[in-house]
C-alpha cells in the first residue's frame, strides 16, 4: 500500500462516494465546493440562518469610484473574502467599511460566549464530558483547564467507549460553538465515508465541553487510540466564526508536542468546504497508521 | 545581589534570580498563568527594587537555565563579546537603564554596548522601564537590513503586504496583495501564510509572489511562512525565496514543539545563501511572541518577557531580514488586555532593537481577548513614534485566513503621513514611477488594485 498509485485510486474513490452523496442530498447551496468561493456567495447562503447581528452589509461591492478595469475588480472581489476594493477618504476607510469591520467584530465575540446546543448533540449521537474549565473567564485564561477531562468525564469515557481503537473521533467546542453548530453535520458523516472506504474502525465518538487542543493527549492516556482525531470550534476571526479545525495525531499521550500534531484549518463553507475536509481527513488518518507517525515527520 | 527588601513597611524575600525577574515584570495574564507573577502590586515594586541593584554580573553568573542544559543558552553566551562585557560588568540595572536613556548615549554607544550584552541582562533592563523608556531608547538604534533592497532607515516605516488566502487560492493571494500594493505596502516583504504546508503549494505561491514582483518590477522581496523543512523542500525543487522564514521560541524545549532545532537552522541558513534568489546578507525572516514557550509547556518557570528577549538572542545569530512580534496573536492567556498588549508591544521592540534586529511589530489581537481596533490604532502609532521598522498590513485589519486582527492598509499609510515617514527608498521611487505617491503622500489613483492587472 506504500504506491502513491494506490494511494490516489482510493482518494478518488472516497471523492467519488462522497460527490454522489452530496448529488443524493441535493439543493443545499452551502454543500457544493464551488458554492463558497466567493465573498458574496458566501453571504447569500448565509443569509437567514446567521445571527442578526452578522449584518449583510458586510458584502457590499467595491467602493472605488473609477477602478482602471471594472470587470477586473468583480475578479478580484470573487476571488477572495479579503476586505479589498473598499476604497478610502484620504487614507482613512469609508464610514460603511468601518461600521461592516465593527460589525463582524462584534459577532465574533458574541460566538465565544455561545454554546453547541444539546439538541445538535443528541441528534450527531455524541454524549457530552467536560473539562476543569469551570466558567468563561477561567476558559480563557486557563488554557491548562481545558485540556484535561474532569474525573466524571474519564469514569464516562471508561464506561461508554471503545478502548484501543483504531480511529477515535471526538469533537470540542474550542473557541467556538459555532463552527461546530455550522460544521458538524457536513463533516462527520464524510469522514465516516472515508473510514469506511479505508476500511478503517471507528470508536464511540463524543463531545468534550470547555475542550482545547491539548485534551487530545488525555484522552489518549484513558482511551489509547491508534490515531485520534478532534474536531475543534477555531478561535472565530470576522469573516467567519464558523470555522473549524481537525487536530489529528498518532497515538496522542502526555507529553506529546504540538508538532507531531497534523492540523487541517479554516474548515468552513468560504474555506476549506466541510465535505472535502472530511474526506482529506481520512486520507490522513490512513496515511498516519501507514506511516506509523503524525505531525511535520509525515510524509503527504 | 539583594535577596530580602524592605518596602512599604513589609519585608520581600526572593529565592534568587529567575523569581526577581518574574516578579517584576508588569502584570501579565501568562506569567499568572505560569504561576510566577507578583501576588500584587507592592511585591511587583519589591522585585523591581531588587533588580534595580542587580548587577550585569549577578545576572551573568546566575543563568535562568544553563547553557548546558539549553543549546538557546549556549548561543546566546557565546556571542558575548567578553572585552566589552568586562567594562560595564559592575554596572547595575538602574545604572543600565540611565545610560540608555542619556542624551549622550546615542546609535554608536549602544551598537557596541549591545555585544557586551546577554538577552537576559536586555529583559532585566525592561523590566524597570516605563513604557516612554521603551520607546525613547529604541528610538535611537537605527537598524539597516538588505535583502534584495534596504529598509530600516531613519524616516522610513516599512509594510509587510500579507494578502493571505483561507484556501491559498492564487487569485485570491494576488487580489489582496493588488490592494496591498495599490496602498503602498509591501515594501518590508510580500509575505504569505500558507494554509496548505505542502511543497507544491509552498513553491506555487513563491512562483506567483516573484513573477508579481519580476513582471512590475516591484523592488522588495518574497517569502512564503511555510515551516522551514517545507520552505527548504521548495526551495531544492528549484522555487524562488528571497529569504526563509521561521517562528523561533526562547528555549530549545520550546523550539522542539515548532519542530526546529539549531543544526536545521543551520542547514536552512546554507540553503538559502546558495539557493536563494536575493542578494542578502540579511536573508531571514523570524517570528516571535511572549507566551509561546509556556503554550508549549516549555518554559521552565522563566517569565515571558525573558523567553522573548532570549528569542532575540537566538535570532541574532543568523542576521536576519525582518523580526516581527506578533504580540497579540497568541490569546488572553498570555497577554490579557489591551493594556498589557501594548506594553508587550513596546517591551518586544525595545529589546529585539537592543540586539540590533530589524524589529516589526505584528499590531494584533484575537476575538477572544479584551482588545479592539482602537487599541491596534494605539499601539501602531507609540510603536512608529519609538522607530519601528515595519508594520503589518492586511486588507482593513481583517486577517481572513489566520482569524486575527491586526492593522490595515490604510492604517500605515496614515501612521506614515501623521509622522511624515515613508516607504523605503527604492519602493518609494517606484510608487511614484507607478504614479501612486507624490511627495511622500497617495495619489488620486492609490487604492485601486486593478492598476495591477
Amino acid at each position: 500500500m506504500n504506491d502513491s498509485s494506490t494511494l490516489n485510486w482510493l482518494v478518488d474513490q472516497v471523492m467519488k462516494a462522497l460527490e454522489k452523496k452530496v448529488e443524493d442530498r441535493e439543493s443545499k447551496p452551502h454543500m457544493i465546493a464551488e458554492a463558497a468561493t466567493s465573498y458574496e456567495m458566501l453571504a447569500q447562503s448565509h443569509s437567514g440562518e446567521l445571527p442578526s447581528d452578522h449584518s449583510i452589509d458586510e458584502v457590499l461591492p467595491h467602493n472605488i469610484p473609477e477602478p482602471r478595469w471594472a470587470e477586473g475588480m468583480e475578479e478580484l472581489l470573487a476571488s477572495t473574502p479579503a476586505r479589498i476594493g473598499v476604497w478610502r477618504t484620504g487614507t482613512r476607510p469609508l464610514t460603511s467599511t468601518m461600521l461592516a469591520l465593527r460589525n463582524a467584530h462584534a459577532a465574533a465575540i458574541d460566538a465565544v460566549f455561545s454554546e453547541v446546543s444539546p439538541d445538535l448533540l443528541q441528534e450527531m449521537n455524541l454524549f457530552t464530558v467536560e473539562t476543569h474549565y469551570g466558567d468563561m473567564e477561567t476558559f480563557l485564561r486557563r488554557p491548562d483547564k481545558g485540556r484535561r477531562i474532569n474525573d466524571e468525564g474519564v469514569a464516562l469515557m471508561r464506561e461508554k467507549c471503545v478502548h484501543r481503537p483504531q480511529v477515535q473521533i471526538v469533537v470540542a467546542d474550542g473557541l467556538s460553538a459555532n463552527a461546530i453548530e455550522s460544521n458538524i453535520r457536513d463533516v462527520y458523516p464524510s469522514l465516516m465515508n472515508a473510514l469506511e472506504v479505508y476500511g478503517l474502525s471507528c470508536g464511540t465518538p463524543f463531545f468534550v465541553r470547555g475542550g482545547r487542543v491539548g485534551c487530545m493527549d488525555h484522552i489518549g492516556e484513558i482511551l489509547h487510540p491508534e490515531v485520534l482525531v478532534l474536531l475543534i470550534g477555531e478561535r472565530p476571526g470576522l469573516v467567519s466564526s464558523e470555522s473549524m479545525s481537525a487536530y489529528m495525531c498518532y497515538r496522542p499521550h502526555a507529553g506529546t508536542v504540538e508538532s507531531d500534531r497534523t492540523v487541517i484549518s479554516n474548515i468552513h463553507r468560504g474555506g476549506t468546504p466541510p465535505i472535502e475536509a472530511g474526506a482529506h481527513m481520512g486520507t490522513v488518518l490512513y496515511k498516519m497508521l501507514e506511516q506509523q507517525t503524525s505531525g511535520i515527520k509525515l510524509i503527504m | 545581589m539583594k535577596m530580602t527588601i524592605h518596602l512599604l513597611g513589609r519585608t520581600y524575600q526572593f529565592a534568587n534570580l529567575k523569581e526577581i525577574m518574574a516578579k517584576a515584570n508588569e502584570e501579565k495574564s501568562g506569567d499568572q498563568l505560569a504561576g510566577i507573577a507578583a501576588s500584587d502590586n507592592s511585591e511587583r515594586m519589591a522585585a523591581k527594587a531588587a533588580l534595580a541593584d542587580a548587577l550585569l554580573s549577578d545576572i551573568r553568573n546566575e543563568p535562568l537555565l544553563p547553557p548546558e542544559e539549553d543549546e538557546v543558552s549556549r548561543i546566546i553566551e557565546s556571542q558575548v563579546n567578553e572585552k566589552i562585557y568586562t567594562e560595564i560588568r559592575n554596572w547595575s540595572v538602574a545604572e543600565l537603564r540611565e545610560y540608555l536613556l542619556h542624551p549622550k548615549t546615542t546609535q554608536p554607544e549602544i551598537i557596541r554596548m549591545s555585544r557586551g550584552l546577554t538577552s537576559e541582562m536586555i529583559a532585566a533592563v525592561a523590566k524597570l522601564m516605563s513604557n516612554l523608556d521603551l520607546m525613547q531608547a529604541a528610538s535611537k538604534i537605527e537598524v539597516l537590513t538588505h535583502c534584495n533592497y534596504t529598509i530600516g532607515q531613519r524616516g522610513v516605516l516599512s509594510g509587510r503586504a500579507q494578502p493571505n488566502h483561507p484556501t491559498d487560492d492564487i487569485l485570491g493571494i494576488k487580489a489582496a496583495l493588488y490592494e496591498a500594493l495599490s496602498y503602498g505596502i509591501g515594501d518590508a516583504v510580500i509575505g504569505i501564510n500558507p494554509v496548505i504546508d505542502t511543497t507544491d503549494s509552498v513553491r506555487e505561491v513563491m512562483k506567483m509572489t516573484k513573477e508579481v514582483m519580476q513582471k512590475w518590477s516591484i523592488p522588495t522581496q518574497n517569502c512564503v511562512l511555510a515551516h522551514v523543512t517545507t520552505q527548504m523542500r521548495a526551495i531544492k525543487q528549484g522555487a524562488p525565496a528571497d529569504m526563509i522564514f521561521q517562528s523561533l521560541a526562547g528555549t530549545e524545549a520550546g523550539n522542539k514543539a515548532f519542530g526546529i532545532h539549531e543544526q536545521l537552522l543551520d542547514e536552512a541558513d546554507d540553503l538559502i545563501h546558495r539557493d536563494g534568489t536575493a542578494a542578502g546578507p540579511n536573508l531571514w525572516y523570524f517570528e516571535t511572541g511572549q507566551g509561546s514557550e509556556l503554550s508549549a509547556e516549555a518554559h521552565y518557570g522563566i517569565d515571558q518577557v525573558t523567553l522573548e528577549a532570549r528569542c532575540y538572542g537566538l535570532a541574532r545569530k543568523y542576521k536576519p531580514f525582518l523580526v516581527n512580534t506578533v504580540v497579540g496573536f497568541i490569546g488572553p492567556e498570555y497577554l490579557y488586555d489591551n493594556k498589557q498588549v501594548v506594553r508587550a508591544g513596546l517591551e518586544d521592540h525595545f529589546m529585539g532593537k537592543m540586539h540590533l534586529l530589524p524589529m516589526g511589530v505584528d499590531v494584533c489581537y484575537t476575538n477572544h481577548m479584551k482588545a479592539d481596533q482602537n487599541d491596534m490604532d494605539n499601539l501602531a502609532v507609540l510603536l512608529a513614534a519609538a522607530g519601528v521598522n515595519y508594520l503589518i498590513g492586511v486588507a482593513m485589519a481583517d486577517d481572513c485566513m489566520l482569524n486575527y486582527q491586526s492593522t490595515s492598509f490604510h492604517d500605515i499609510a496614515t501612521v506614515r503621513e501623521l509622522f511624515g515617514k515613508h516607504p523605503a527608498p527604492d519602493f518609494e521611487r517606484w510608487l511614484e514611477d507607478m504614479g501612486l505617491m507624490q511627495n511622500g503622500r497617495l495619489t488620486p489613483l492609490a487604492g485601486d488594485p486593478t492598476l495591477f492587472m
